[in-house]
């Protein structure tokens, strides 16, 4: 998924906010790099990205930023536990295979995590729905025949994942055209941005 | 013709050294000479060197031509030059022929002083920390303090990875390509077969042919005749040869296949020009090279003895390719979870490649790319 700075900066902002100067930080499917290039200004965190396309490879090297190609499906072997302070998984979910092991392996790796996806249970993705099509939108700019996505969920359905996966949710921020939505997230809400713990086993 | 991003006509020069030189395995070369070119001008600071550290059969003419009338430039050329990835307008680029060499390096076929025939089987074993340490001498003798990159494919990337090593503080980049940590048995395994066709060869009178007036060529050519099957990806050979035929099949056992006749071919041309010494030298120095094993084989404990702190040591560009089975991914991923385990600063690419281990002297575009764009980061003082 490649970030486009002038659309989602507001998420770049949160994301930001939720780290501390300095963090050492893992962003999978980093895409050109633009979010870790702007994490490394706002912040100064030290980071590397993962990403499997050549292209941006050399999007992400042409910005200095450190990418390590592979793909994220064959899991985390290469990073130890517990190595980073925050591993972020930001507009890629809904484009993993295995969603679980993946959210597992950062939970793992990261001691905090944040992922971001597009809200499947926005009302104009509904809406596109109840008119017979499947969605394409700014969000979602993909023909149903032609996408990454496969693993699309709701923010309800992302927060059940979480129940039964034991993991805590810090923090959850719903965005809608870069403004946060408090009123009926699930429905109004178009990007959604969590900040996950390991839960500690009862 | 010269192409007119070559870096045009080139000399070698020779650099004399008359302190002894302390190997790893104890032994002592008295004096030694290191061959090597240049290309490029060493900026103001002599901060723009970029060493390029050679692999089994490889030379320090890595660019340019000697005559315009030469067949072939040096053997990394397609990366060398103005505006080519390691861009010879911006950086000093120094090539190398290792010590055990049989290019103009002291090697088994240098005169022992002490004896004053040729070395042979006297010549000492040497390894990749003893070209290491050669080749720092060679940047004294240049002038150079700090290099800003080495750069090195197989075993020239385990050169690379030794320099960061042994003198973190006098080297920037790494770049790593088509290495490994260390050699697999199956690796190694091919090493002893490549050395017992030589060892065997009833014309390597135990390494002293010189005195007889013959060399080993059978068992070189077929050392080489098995490295070049290692060096290519079964998909590469299938595309290139399959199963193609010179002629109707004779029912002999002469060239019928054309890649019995690559194979023939590569291995008498190699070993009309290669010293059989040497090659039992190059590849006893991939055998032995394992920087893990003093830390019983974590190469993360390895990576980890230098006081420098992490920011301040090389930085690493490691690349492998998918289809090399010699040296591959999985042994570059290992290099680089090593230096991620040290928060090191690495960037890492896979390039998809057909072409098996030979891929590393490719000049596929995506490739040149990545060292391209790896290169343009690597900063430099003003050139006057």
């Amino acid at each position: 998924m490649s970030h486009n700075i002038a659309q989602f900066r507001h998420d770049f902002a949160i994301i930001a906010g939720w780290l501390p100067f300095g963090a050492k930080v893992l962003d999978l499917g980093c895409g050109d790099g633009a979010l870790l290039q702007y994490l490394q200004g706002a912040l100064e965190v030290r980071g590397y990205g993962v990403e499997k396309d050549d292209a941006n490879w050399l999007a992400c090297m042409s910005k200095g930023i450190n990418v390590i190609q592979m793909d994220l499906e064959s899991g985390l072997s290469g990073f130890e536990d517990q190595s980073f302070d925050t591993v972020i998984l930001s507009q890629t979910l809904q484009a993993v295979h295995n969603t679980e092991g993946i959210v597992r392996e950062m939970l793992r790796v990261g001691r905090e995590v944040i992922v971001t996806f597009p809200n499947f249970g926005y009302w104009r993705n509904r809406m596109q729905i109840s008119t017979g099509n499947m969605p394409v939108s700014k969000a979602l700019p993909y023909q149903w025949y032609d996408t990454p996505n496969v693993h699309l969920c709701t923010i309800n359905d992302f927060d059940q994942f979480c129940v039964n996966c034991n993991i805590q949710v810090k923090e959850r921020l719903v965005l809608t055209d870069n403004k946060p939505v408090t009123f009926m997230p699930n429905l109004m809400g178009s990007l959604a941005m969590y900040r996950l713990k390991a839960a500690t086993r009862p | 013709m010269l192409e007119n991003n070559s870096v045009g006509i080139v000399a070698p020069k020779t650099a004399h050294f008359s302190v002894p030189l302390t190997l790893k395995s104890g032994a002592a070369l008295p004096q030694f000479d290191l061959v090597y070119e240049t290309y490029g001008t060493l900026n103001a600071d002599k901060s723009n060197a970029v060493l390029i550290c050679h692999a089994l059969s490889g030379t320090h003419h890595v660019a340019g031509k000697y005559t315009e009338n030469d067949k072939y430039p040096g053997w990394w050329d397609n990366l060398i030059g103005p505006n080519k990835p390691l861009d010879t307008n911006k950086f000093f680029v120094i090539g190398v022929n290792n010590l055990g060499g049989c290019h103009g390096s002291t090697g088994p076929t240098s005169i022992n002083p002490a004896t004053q025939q040729p070395w042979g089987s006297q010549f000492p074993i040497v390894t990749v920390e003893d070209w290491v340490n050669s080749q720092t001498l060679l940047a004294d003798y240049l002038g150079i303090q700090q290099l800003a990159a080495v750069v090195g494919g197989s075993l020239g990337g385990m050169q690379a990875l030794q320099w960061t090593l042994a003198y973190p503080e006098r080297v920037r980049h790494a770049l790593v390509i088509a290495s490994a940590p260390n050699l697999t048995a199956q690796n190694m395994a091919f090493n002893e077969v490549a050395r017992q066709a030589i060892i065997t060869d009833p014309e390597f009178h135990g390494g002293d042919y010189y005195a007889h007036g013959v060399v080993p060529r059978r068992g070189l050519r077929i050392a080489r005749m098995l490295g070049h099957i290692t060096y290519l990806s079964d998909d590469a050979m299938g595309a290139k040869f399959g199963r193609k035929l010179k002629d109707d099949i004779k029912y002999t056992f002469d060239v019928e296949f054309e890649m019995e006749s690559y194979l023939r071919y590569q291995g008498d041309k190699f070993a009309g020009e290669f010293d059989a010494n040497t090659y039992l030298r190059m590849t006893r120095a991939l055998d032995y090279y394992d920087p893990a094993l003093p830390f019983g084989g974590d190469l993360c404990k390895a990576l980890a003895q230098t006081s420098q702190p992490a920011k301040e040591q090389a930085q690493f560009l490691v690349v492998s390719f998918t289809s090399d089975w010699r040296f591959s991914p999985a042994r570059s991923r290992e290099i680089v979870k090593a230096l991620l385990d040290n928060e090191r600063t690495v960037s890492y690419a896979e390039v998809t490649a057909a072409h098996g281990h030979d891929a590393f002297l490719m000049p596929d575009p995506h490739y040149h790319a990545i060292l391209r764009s790896y290169l343009n980061n690597v900063k430099v003082g003003a050139m006057a």
